[in-house]
Formats: structure tokens, C-alpha cells, sequence
């Protein structure tokens, strides 16, 4: 059994303020284990991407505690919930969220500088990792010189450079065809074949669920339901 | 190059038509206050400039004289008295007072008459471009300034003109003596400064004292109060920012002039600081994804301030350009723009404190960012 990578436990938030505060999540507990890819799948405002910002240390939950790589991020300050991302969290956004000013190769630099690498082997590894989603021969391009699909790779290249233990997925095909979605839910599968990675995608795609080891369904700021719909990609995982 | 520069520049002139506007903004501003601080050290130099060229250690006058043009009058004959104390070598009166000169059509013009002994080290004309110096020894001669030549009606040495109905011919002209007053200095001899002037022979304005080179000069200076009545004794500095006092603060001119800087640097900060919250704002998206990817904060303040120092260093080359124009422009104007290096230096250093400094509305713009915008945008 792999060791849990991301931990959640009975975590409770609310949204809004006076009459439209709402409670978005309603005692979540939740456990991300090295070598699986799980979506996290749900209607419109059941708490996926509010449950999103708690396990990715964007949001502090109102109570509840939520362990990183076995560390608690109860009562940590901003700083310290941002060297908690840049250590162990790759993030993956529906709308990309690349620097429209650098190159790809530079957009995937980023994440190892803001750790205060800016070597040499940052930009070797930065290379690598660029071949590593197929985009190799695009290191010089800018986002707006690329297709959808390629900017998605370019922020999983992004989100994989600085070996983070778990990869957040918001939609991450959401904006892209088939073929380019399909083509980032493998890589997200070859991420998550790692034993110390796990990969949370949060999803209403119906084409990614041949590539989940577990499906987590949440309805109304509860998890409702859990099933683990590909043995077989598991058990070659383990 | 270290990529948060790399952010900070492309940022910057990603948005073209905003960068020439904050460019055009800060050159605008330091232009301006360049040219205030000009104007207060050529006018800090000009107001001085008499004192600055007299050959003296100490300066005999009387109580209560505010500057170099106070017209007030000291007995001639405390001179002697000046002498007899130990270490001094030498005492020369110098007369000045307003005249009124009579050009060559009949109108007359005022003049600030300078009478000094000339073979004594004293105050004389500097800057000699035409005719000699020693020639002032002839009766009537006076040496004036070249750029007003038209003001005085003469054109050259040997054209005359009339002060106090005495014919007086110029005999030497001088090149950048110029007055803040725009009234011209006129040179000569010092007893017919007296005469020129109207000032009684046994009075004089100043009396200027050399000391031995081995002397203290504030030695001397305290045996000359106490054997001298009714006047002051001050070393040059000393009367250097007394004039200075008077002149900048004592008339408000100073003050108006640091007001315009002030009010130059008020302007640069505010255009500054739109224009970097402006485009803070516009790049928000990339600094919540910074933020969300576990960049501290000190990352994505230095990228803003990367920013803010391309602002300045891009802004003062602009206004330095321009500042040099203005300078050259004014050179040979009563009151010339006079930028030192050390007030180049200054500027700099105020353009960086005003980019810097305005960035900190943006900086606070950032601390309040949100990261989980990147999951609604």
C-alpha cells in the first residue's frame, strides 16, 4: 500500500458573507495515495473546486485539518502555505494560466525559480520535462503561439518540473477536443504511475473516466460515493 | 538574465502604448523638478558670485548687512584699526551702490557699481574677453558685461556713456558676470565707486582681510570684533550663506523654487503609481497563478519593483536628455539651470524613490491577492 500523499479530514468551509454565506463543504474527509489518478466529480456548485483550494492550500478551511506529505497545514500563515505548494503541489487549470510573455520553456522555468532555482539544471530540467509532454521542439514559443492542447501540456510540464507529490487537475480538458484531452489524461496517467505522485482531477468530462483509478462524487459539499472503475490500471500500477 | 527581470521587463513593454505613457509621465516630472533644483543652484551660485571671486579670509561690515547688495555703510577709517591686529595683511575697502548710467541716446538704465582699489588683492572683474584690466587705472574707465552691451548702449572698449554726469568709457568687458537682478556690475576703480555712487569718501561697504597663511582665522576674527565697533566679521563662508539665506529663504524665491519640485515629484509618484497599479491589475491573473504555484511573496514584489526601477532608469535617461537641452538653452541667461554631477546623482536617486514608492500601491494591490482566481478566471 502506497502512503497517503494528501490527507483531508472532516473539512468544513463556507462561502460568502451576512445572507448569501453558504456552507460549500460539509465535513469532507478525503486520502490521495501515491500512483493513482482519482477525479473528483460532481454537479455545478457541489464544493469540487472549493474542496480543490483546501487540498492545494489556496483556501484555509474553516475547521478541519488537511496533511501534506504528512505535514498539517493547521494554522499556517500565507508564506508558509505557499512553500507548502511549490514543494509538494504541480497545479493544472482549465484555462492554462500561462505567462503570455515568456516562452514555454521560461513558463515551466517558473516554478523552479520561485523555489529560488534559477541553475543551470533548472533549465535542463525544464528542457527535459518540455520533451517529456512531446513539446520539445516548441521550447522558444509563446503561449499565443500555441494550440490549446499544447499550452494544457506546457502547464503539466509546469505542474510536474519541481517532482511535486500531488498533481491538482482543475478541468483540465475542459477547454480541449478530443484528441488533446485524451492526449493529457495519458500524460496525467503516466504521472500518477509514480508510487510517490498522486493526481486529483477535478472533472465533469466523461472522457476521462476510462483513464481513473478511483472516482470520488460529491453532491452538495458531501462526498457521496467512491468507486475504483479500473482494477486492471491499478493492479499494473501496483 | 534572472527571469523575475525577465518577467518585469516584458510586462513592462508588453503594453507599449502604457509604457510611453508612464516614460512620457516621469520625464515629464523630473524635467520639472530638474529644472527647479537648476534654477535653485544657479541662483544659490549666482547670489554668491561676488563674494566667491573677492580675495578675502574675512569680511569687515556693517552690522546687520543681509547680502553682498545690502547697500548699508561702514566707517573707511576702521580699516587702520583692522590692520593693527596681529596676523592681519591686508585690508582693501570695497565700495558698491546702485547708479544710474546715461547711454549715448539720453535714456539712462541702472547699474550696480563695484569700486575696488586696483593694486590691491580685493574684488576685481574676472572674465576679462576684451580690453585690460589694468587700463580701469585710467580716469573714467569701468569694465561691464558683454551681454549687456545693447541694455547699456556701448558695443565695445572705448565707447562711452555718462553715470552721475561723469563721462565714463569702457575699458574692459567681461563674459558671463551676469546678475540674478539682471541689473549689470560695473567695474572701477574705488574712488570713483565713491564718486559713481554718491557714497561720502570716508565710507565704505565692505572692508575684505587677509590673514597670514600660518594665522587662525577665527583668532583673528574675535581680536577684530573686539577692536572694531558697529560691525560684523565673518569669513567668506559664513557671508556666502548668509547671502544665500537672505536671497532664497528671506525673499521666498527658494521656497518657490523647491515648491516646483515638490510639486514635480508629487506628479511623477501619482502618474507612476496609476500606471504600475494599472498594469498590476491587468496582469492579476499571472500574479494569482505566481501565487498559487508557491512563489513567496517576496518573488512577485521584486518582479513589481524590477518594474518600478526599469520605470526610473528608462524615465531619468529620457529626462536627462531633455534636462541637457534645457541646461544648454539657459546657459547664457540671467539665471542659468545649473545641474551638478552631485545633483545628477540626487536625481537619480529621487527618480528611484519615486518609481520604488509608487509601486507600493501595487505592492498592496498584490498582498491582498486572492490565489483562488485561478480557478474563476
Amino acid at each position: 500500500m502506497t502512503e497517503a500523499v494528501l490527507e483531508a479530514d472532516d473539512i468544513v468551509q463556507f462561502l460568502g458573507q451576512g445572507a448569501g454565506r453558504v456552507q460549500a463543504l460539509k465535513g469532507v474527509s478525503l486520502s490521495l495515495r501515491g500512483g493513482e489518478l482519482a477525479l473528483l466529480m460532481g454537479p455545478s456548485g457541489s464544493g469540487k473546486t472549493t474542496l480543490l483550494s483546501i487540498l492545494g492550500c489556496l483556501m484555509t478551511p474553516a475547521s478541519g485539518t488537511v496533511r501534506i506529505a504528512g505535514r498539517s497545514t493547521e494554522g499556517a500563515d500565507p508564506e508558509t502555505l505557499a512553500k507548502l505548494r511549490r514543494d509538494h503541489i504541480g497545479f493544472i487549470f482549465q484555462s492554462y494560466h500561462l505567462f503570455p510573455t515568456l516562452t514555454a520553456e521560461e513558463n515551466i522555468r517558473l516554478a523552479l525559480d520561485v523555489r529560488g532555482d534559477s541553475s543551470r539544471r533548472a533549465v535542463e530540467a525544464a528542457r527535459n520535462v518540455l520533451a517529456r509532454v512531446g513539446l520539445g521542439h516548441k521550447r522558444k514559443s509563446r503561449p499565443l503561439e500555441l494550440s490549446g492542447g499544447e499550452q494544457q501540456r506546457v502547464a503539466v510540464a509546469r505542474a510536474i518540473v519541481g517532482n511535486a507529490k500531488a498533481i491538482l487537475a482543475d478541468e483540465p480538458t475542459g477547454a480541449l477536443d478530443t484528441e488533446n484531452g485524451q492526449a493529457i489524461m495519458t500524460l496525467l496517467a503516466e504521472i500518477a504511475k509514480d508510487p510517490t505522485r498522486a493526481v486529483l482531477v477535478v472533472t465533469h468530462d466523461p472522457r476521462t473516466l476510462p483513464f481513473a483509478d478511483r472516482i470520488i462524487q460529491i453532491e452538495d459539499g458531501r462526498i457521496v460515493g467512491e468507486e475504483s472503475p479500473n482494477p486492471a490500471r491499478k493492479a499494473s500500477n501496483s | 538574465m534572472s527571469l523575475k527581470f525577465r518577467l518585469a521587463s516584458r510586462n513592462l513593454f508588453h503594453d507599449r502604448l502604457r509604457f510611453v505613457a508612464t516614460i512620457v509621465g516621469i520625464v515629464f516630472s523630473i524635467v520639472l523638478v530638474t529644472v527647479q533644483l537648476g534654477l535653485y543652484v544657479g541662483f544659490r551660485r549666482m547670489v554668491t558670485t561676488m563674494i566667491d571671486h573677492a580675495q578675502a579670509d574675512l569680511w569687515i561690515m556693517p552690522t546687520g548687512t543681509k547680502c553682498f547688495e545690502d547697500p548699508s555703510l561702514l566707517d573707511e577709517r576702521q580699516r587702520f584699526r583692522a590692520l593693527a591686529v596681529k596676523g592681519v595683511t591686508g585690508v582693501t575697502p570695497l565700495v558698491i551702490g546702485y547708479a544710474q548710467w546715461r547711454l549715448p541716446t539720453g535714456t539712462t538704465t541702472p547699474v550696480f557699481m563695484v569700486g575696488a582699489e586696483l593694486d590691491a588683492a580685493s574684488l576685481h572683474p574676472w572674465n576679462v574677453v576684451a580690453g585690460r584690466l589694468d587700463d580701469l587705472a585710467i580716469p573714467g574707465a569701468v569694465a561691464i558685461e558683454q551681454s549687456y552691451f545693447e541694455r547699456l548702449g556701448v558695443g565695445a572698449p572705448g565707447d562711452t556713456a555718462e553715470i552721475r554726469d561723469q563721462k565714463v568709457q569702457v575699458a574692459a568687458v567681461t563674459k558671463g558676470i551676469r546678475s540674478f537682478t539682471t541689473t549689470p556690475y560695473v567695474f572701477t576703480d574705488f574712488d570713483r565707486g565713491h564718486a559713481y555712487t554718491g557714497i561720502p569718501a570716508n565710507k565704505a561697504s565692505y572692508l575684505l582681510v587677509r590673514v597670514a597663511p600660518d594665522a587662525d582665522v577665527d583668532d583673528i576674527r574675535r581680536d577684530l570684533r573686539a577692536s572694531l565697533t558697529d560691525v560684523e566679521v565673518l569669513t567668506t563662508g559664513e557671508f556666502r550663506s548668509r547671502s544665500q539665506s537672505f536671497w532664497l529663504f528671506g525673499t521666498g524665491a527658494g521656497a518657490a523654487l523647491f515648491g516646483g519640485a515638490l510639486l514635480g515629484f508629487i506628479v511623477g509618484t501619482v502618474i507612476v503609481a496609476q500606471t504600475l497599479y494599472s498594469s498590476t491589475k491587468d496582469h492579476l491573473n499571472e500574479f494569482a497563478t505566481l501565487r498559487a504555484i508557491g512563489s513567496p511573496g517576496n518573488y512577485i514584489y521584486t518582479v513589481i519593483i524590477w518594474q518600478a526601477v526599469l520605470n526610473a532608469i528608462i524615465g531619468f535617461a529620457g529626462a536627462a536628455a531633455v534636462s541637457s537641452a534645457v541646461v544648454g538653452m539657459t546657459a547664457d541667461s540671467a539665471l542659468p539651470v545649473t545641474v551638478t554631477p552631485a545633483l545628477t546623482v540626487g536625481l537619480f536617486l529621487l527618480t528611484l524613490v519615486m518609481c520604488v514608492g509608487s509601486a507600493m500601491a501595487a505592492i498592496v494591490k498584490i498582498m491582498r491577492i486572492d490565489p483562488t482566481l485561478v480557478f474563476t478566471r
